[in-house]
């Protein structure tokens, strides 16, 4: 029994992993043994790495993807913040339309916006720049930021806050002191996810920007040729398609280990 | 310490349901209240009224004499234990109980001394810097009572502060808190939805039914003169038996026999209500008896609980489940008692100890 | 006095929700507005005097358009077959994550890898792994093959691509739902002589059901604008253009303001109509 949830453990494993470790492989291998079609590189080499760092449109394409996503994310939270809090503690009319609003908002095929944003931004001069997409990106962060939020908001015991104000708390310290400070787990995953979401974007980043100045990392690989290197780009597109992704697995292990915190914070309800 | 007045306060929700209809109810300083009835009673409901935590339909609520309807729960300067405890997870045992007085701004020294007195008091002194987490139940009930005392407010709220504890520490914290109470002399509202903590505990007893308040009085009044049937049924364990009797000349036929009663001024149908600790089995002097076999003995140790069942006559032969058709008469009796189970027993009563309600107000017609 | 301190509430909720609202109001509701307006417009970029208001014309020219026709066909198989793939897979994976002791935080977190990496990476990461020559899973197939220069396999591929994406997620979401299925039920339905199979089918789905119909509401309308990996495997060569690479294209590429807002338009209203059986038909609920 044990051994064949460990034989489906291991296919588990294999099929998320496999093909990670291709591009990684890829990444590794020599350009002159790029075509050999093996799994694992014939030939290690670090000079597809070595050649991405020294290409100025990917690092500009880094530093926009980091500097566009923290800000998309900064804003989106303490918005998304405000609003959850709103929605799981608070009576108000319309509280149901604006659930369903952002409900909305979260299954909005992006491209829909895609061609009024374009023009909308050209004539505000937002065409190509960072708020042109960071704009955007907090809207579609928003609706996430929300549902999770108001989801662990919910999770705290309402009777924290009422012991709060009867222990002279006014709603503002309530919520400082007692709900923000056990809230801080779903806040750090909620902030993770919303970033993961900037940073993975592809089709804001490649139709609302033209030039370097905003485009983003993913955007700025699907823009690597090959002709400028005398060679194929598969290399430096693989080394590429790693370095963009490390922040974000290494986010995602993170992520795991809140999730885990997330399910033992029975502390909570003691 | 502060006298509590509810003048005419009722509860009501948009919804157009009443949860608290009128209450008028005179707290005086000092004083232990206890509000006790059924789930869905509206008893936390007036509790969180006082507290603050709940509007006030219409009515007033005074502290002192000032009326304090409108004032947030931190203007009332009356601490609150829940029923969870609502212990801060994030801080421990120290900051929890320091934390209503680093909100009132005090300075640290009297902060550091008030938190240290608390603990003493409680017992909670080794426990300071344990995060709740870490706490057994009687210990977190021990954190919430001390985050109540430290501040020293006008009066406490007490929310089931209990019914989380097993049934051992529930009767130990019971005493504890009796003691502290009369020891700091703080007027104390209390909630509760057991009949036994309402009646060890208070000074006077709030007996709460469907919004409505059935009777106020001491613990011994509400049990020798219930005003109406519910006060009866709720009060008492096991609970007074409540027979349907038809009330003639000789006095009220119940399936228990003749209870002899003077019928005069009585409606012809009433409900006989007698306790079981009424019943004995050895011989009262004037007093009435009737036989039956013993259904079920449950041997108590301090008592023994005797049940008799009687064929109600509209179940007839057929009926009889083991959830028994027929009328059940309870009896507490003496543990030297030579009842059997199975073998018919003799059990005397005074007449004059059996209550009379009316069955359709309710109304105790005895008291 | 009741009305005054829930007035205050009120207010509280407006002021706090008021931000949130706004930036989504502004950055979608007049976009929308803007793009219905344009679509009803002869607005092409390269022929910028040229713009008159054209009535319907618009969606008469995409609606009697095949290459919109094959797009919208491209979309909808690619959407079913990923979105069916994924909640057996996820299924699947949600039950051994959730049944298994050992290594099941391993498990967990590997599951999730696919979920973070980013599309565009893991797409190259396919269209190489296919490439003739360059790729591993090429070498497998007969000599001369190139899958992605086909229809057909070029379909397979991205749903490949798809579904090994976005089957965490689903797991993920369906995992929750298997949270909420008690232990102490299964156990009941054991002892009343049900086997695995009928535990699984009788009491585990049921109760599953409203996890399930919004974990598929939400990945059918997230396949339903697929783009990144169509972009980067094929950018819709040979017929496997999407709707949304549609649309992006006759923008950027044919820079057609008018032709692009009319398919934006058509888009949303299929997205609309896509949520509207759900919720209707199958009742699924919108959680929160």
């Amino acid at each position: 029994m044990k051994l064949r949830w460990g034989f489906i453990d291991v296919l588990v494993i294999l099929y998320a992993l496999i093909p990670v470790l291709w591009i990684v492989s890829l990444s590794f291998k020599d350009p002159s043994t790029i075509t050999d079609g093996s799994l694992l590189p014939t030939k290690w080499t670090l000079s597809n790495y070595a050649g991405i760092f020294r290409n100025d449109d990917f690092l500009r394409g880094l530093v926009n993807s980091i500097g566009i996503g923290l800000i998309s994310t900064f804003v989106a939270m303490v918005f998304g913040t405000m609003a959850a809090y709103a929605i799981a503690r608070l009576a108000f009319p319309g509280k149901r339309l604006l659930i369903g609003f952002s409900l909305l908002i979260a299954m909005f095929p992006q491209i829909s916006l895609v061609t009024p944003l374009f023009q909308i931004e050209r004539s505000l001069g937002l065409f190509d720049t960072w708020p042109g997409l960071i704009l955007p990106y907090i809207t579609f962060a928003l609706p996430l930021t929300i549902y999770t939020l108001s989801a662990f908001f919910k999770e705290i015991p309402a009777e924290l806050e009422r012991a709060a104000k009867m222990d002279g708390a006014t709603p503002f310290q309530a919520f400082w002191k007692v709900i923000v400070p056990l809230a801080v787990p779903g806040m750090v995953t909620t902030a993770i996810l919303a970033f993961i979401f900037c940073w993975n974007d592809f089709l804001f980043a490649i139709s609302l920007t033209s030039t370097s100045a905003a485009r983003t990392a993913p955007a700025t690989i699907s823009f690597f040729t090959g002709s400028s290197q005398f060679e194929d780009p598969t290399g430096s597109i693989a080394a590429a398609a790693v370095v963009i992704t490390i922040p974000i697995v290494i986010f995602v292990l993170f992520f795991q280990r809140r999730i885990v915190a997330g399910l033992t914070a029975g502390a909570v309800k003691g | 310490m502060a006298e509590i007045v509810l003048d005419g306060v009722s509860k009501r929700y948009p919804d157009g349901t009443t949860a608290v209809h009128d209450i008028n109810l005179t707290i005086a300083d000092r004083e232990f209240v206890i509000l006790v009835g059924p789930s869905g009673c509206g008893k936390s409901t007036t509790l969180n009224m006082i507290a603050g935590l709940e509007e006030i339909s219409s009515g007033e609520l005074r502290i002192d004499g000032e009326r304090v309807n409108e004032r947030a729960p931190r203007d009332r300067d009356i601490a609150m234990v829940f029923q969870s405890y609502a212990l801060y997870p994030h801080m421990t045992v120290r900051e929890n109980m320091a934390f209503p007085l680093t909100l009132a701004k005090l300075p640290k020294p009297e902060v550091a001394a008030k938190v240290g007195h608390a603990a003493q008091l409680l017992d909670l002194t080794a426990l300071l810097d344990r995060k709740p987490a870490n706490l057994s139940g009687g210990q977190r009930q021990r954190v919430a009572m001390g985050r109540a005392i430290v501040r020293d407010p006008k009066a406490f709220l007490m929310d089931e502060p209990l019914s989380n504890l097993d049934a051992k520490l529930r009767v130990q914290m019971r005493t504890s808190i009796a003691r502290l109470q009369k020891r700091l002399g703080t007027t104390t509202v209390y909630v509760t939805h057991d009949q036994t903590e309402a009646m060890t505990l208070g000074d006077r007893i709030v007996i709460m039914y469907s919004g409505v308040v059935q009777q106020v009085g001491p613990p011994e009044e509400l049990y020798d003169r219930p005003a109406n049937l519910f006060v009866a049924g709720f009060i008492g364990s096991p609970s007074m038996n409540l027979l349907p009797a038809q009330v003639r000349d000789d006095g009220l036929h119940t399936i228990i026999g003749v209870i002899p009663h003077r019928s005069r001024g009585l409606p012809p149908e009433v409900v006989a209500g007698i306790r079981p600790e009424a019943f004995q089995d050895t011989r009262i002097r004037g007093g009435a008896s009737f036989t039956d076999t013993v259904d079920i003995l449950e041997s108590m140790g301090a008592e023994k609980i005797a049940y008799f069942t009687f064929e109600t006559g509209e179940t007839g032969e057929s009926g009889g489940t083991a959830f028994g058709d027929g009328a059940q008469v309870v009896a507490r009796l003496d543990p030297k008692s030579r009842a059997r189970e199975g073998e018919p027993a003799t059990l005397w009563y005074d007449p004059a100890a059996v209550h009379i309600f009316d069955p359709d107000s309710g109304v105790n017609l005895t008291a | 006095m009741t009305a005054e301190r829930d007035l205050g509430e009120r207010r509280l909720a407006l002021w706090l929700c008021a931000p949130a609202t706004l930036i989504m109001i502004a950055v979608t509701g007049w976009p929308i507005l803007y793009s219905f307006l344009l679509s009803l417009r002869r607005a092409d970029l390269r022929f910028p005097a040229d713009q008159e208001w054209i009535g319907l014309a618009n969606y008469a020219t995409v609606l009697g358009n095949p290459y919109w026709w094959t797009a919208f066909g491209v979309t909808a198989l690619v959407t079913v077959v990923s979105v069916a793939i994924e909640l057996v897979l996820g299924m699947l994976v949600a039950l051994v994550t959730f049944r298994t002791i050992v290594g099941r935080g391993v498990v967990r977190t590997v599951v999730l890898v696919p979920y973070g990496i980013v599309t565009v990476a893991a797409a190259y990461g396919w269209k190489y792994a296919w490439t003739p020559g360059t790729g591993w899973l090429a070498g497998l197939l007969p000599a001369g093959s190139a899958p992605l220069t086909e229809q057909a396999p070029a379909i397979a591929i991205i749903i490949l691509a798809e579904v090994w994406k976005t089957t965490p997620f689903m797991a993920l979401l369906l995992m929750t739902g298997l949270a909420l299925v008690p232990e102490e039920l299964l156990r009941a339905a054991s002892m009343d002589g049900a086997n695995r199979w009928q535990r699984f089918t009788k009491i585990v789905l049921p109760l599953m059901k409203p996890a399930i119909l919004v974990a598929l509401l939400f990945r059918t309308l997230d396949a339903f604008r697929i783009f990144d990996n169509i972009y980067v495997l094929t950018n819709g060569a040979q017929h496997t253009s999407s709707v949304s690479i549609i649309a992006y294209h006759n923008l950027i590429g044919g820079l057609n303001l008018g032709i692009g807002s009319t398919m934006s338009v058509l888009i949303l209203i299929s997205v609309a109509v896509i949520a509207f059986v759900f919720i209707r038909v199958f009742g699924a609920a919108a959680p929160g």
